[in-house]
């Protein structure tokens, strides 16, 4: 075994690279220096680059995944200190979230027809905008491929947390529990990870958008998709 | 600090166990999340009991996402051979919902909240 696979070597280096755009991101205000994005592709190239599999980096990666479940958990924190608020706005949040489940799959579906994707991947794209094992079991139902469901999923939620809030900024989107919703409902657990970065406030709505997008995907997908034909 | 994790850890098997009797196609971590809300609303938990952990997990949340993220790497073959229509799909879709649910969101808000101001006058 090569010294680089030792979990606690591939755990610092992680670790470390994160930390370090973290911080080079707090002192020069950089829209490049994603902590997450180039965590994910520096430590992918250096996997390739060392002839690592993800299955060894697992070992290593499984120790920080372990938290990942029980912080959306946590999310329950938010969540009931803003109930009183979510209560009052039940209608609006429910339609927009109902809105944003059939955009969601229509056009991720359409965009990837009209450009010449296989039927495999047509379908496997339909829960993309859902959190990972929601995702799965609805690519499963549907006929998808569920691992390439999975890192669609992955994709929409790197993209949603680095970009989201810079596009609802740009359609110029002022109220901060529409946005932060959105950001939930848009890119899961990533998006409501990087809501949860500016205050638990937006946390709380964004685990709205991800809890309700989630329902209404899994209604929805298998509805919409024999609509267009697809199934 | 243990019990803070026990208790996080508490809702989170409960939710393993909903899904195992039920069948139910919904994550045990939502179950979960949805189990402590309950649990705080109902005064079943307290606040402080969890405040440490759950700031602790929520302030690192992106971070966590790291290592599913690197998984992408044992699709980059499926993926390449049609990068175009899965890339701009991922993107396109996401930039539409993220607009058609925040103007919904906000339309519906503002035509709600204007009601009862115009009654008060």
């Amino acid at each position: 075994m090569k010294l680089i696979s030792e979990p606690y070597i591939l755990l610092t280096l992680t670790i470390g690279i994160y930390w370090s755009t973290k911080y080079l991101q707090n002192k020069t205000n950089s829209v490049f220096l994603n902590p997450i994005l180039i965590t994910i592709i520096a430590v992918i190239a250096i996997l390739k680059a060392a002839g690592i599999s993800y299955d060894t980096y697992h070992e290593a990666g499984k120790y920080i995944e372990f938290f990942l479940k029980p912080s959306i958990v946590a999310l329950g924190v938010p969540l009931y200190l803003q109930l009183s608020k979510i209560k009052k706005q039940v209608v609006p949040i429910v339609i927009s979230q109902l809105v944003g489940a059939i955009v969601g799959i229509i056009s991720g579906v359409l965009i990837a027809k009209w450009l010449g994707a296989s039927d495999a991947v047509i379908i496997s794209i339909a829960p993309k905008s859902v959190t990972t094992p929601l995702a799965i079991d609805i690519s499963t139902s549907i006929g998808g491929i569920p691992s390439l469901t999975a890192s669609m999923v992955v994709m929409v939620g790197i993209f949603g947390s680095v970009a989201g809030f810079k596009i609802l900024h740009l359609f110029k989107v002022k109220n901060p529990m529409s946005k932060s919703l959105s950001m939930g409902t848009a890119s899961h657990g990533l998006g409501t990870a990087q809501a949860m970065a500016i205050s638990q406030r937006f946390g709380a709505y964004s685990s709205m958008g991800l809890i309700l997008n989630g329902l209404f995907t899994a209604l929805c997908t298998p509805i919409i998709l024999a609509m267009l034909g697809l199934i | 600090m243990i019990r803070q994790m026990f208790l996080i850890l508490v809702c989170l098997a409960l939710g393993e166990i909903v899904v195992y009797f039920t069948g139910i196609k919904i994550p045990s971590s939502i179950i979960g999340m949805l189990l402590l809300t309950a649990g705080l609303h109902f005064k079943i938990i307290k606040l402080k009991w969890i405040q440490g952990i759950a700031d602790f997990l929520l302030d690192n949340m992106v971070f966590f996402f790291i290592p599913p993220g690197i998984a992408v790497m044992c699709y980059l073959d499926l993926i390449s051979k049609e990068w175009m229509p899965i890339l701009a799909s991922v993107i396109g879709s996401t930039v539409l919902v993220l607009i058609s649910t925040s103007f919904t969101h906000q339309v519906l808000r503002k035509t709600r909240s204007k009601k009862p101001n115009t009654d008060k006058k």
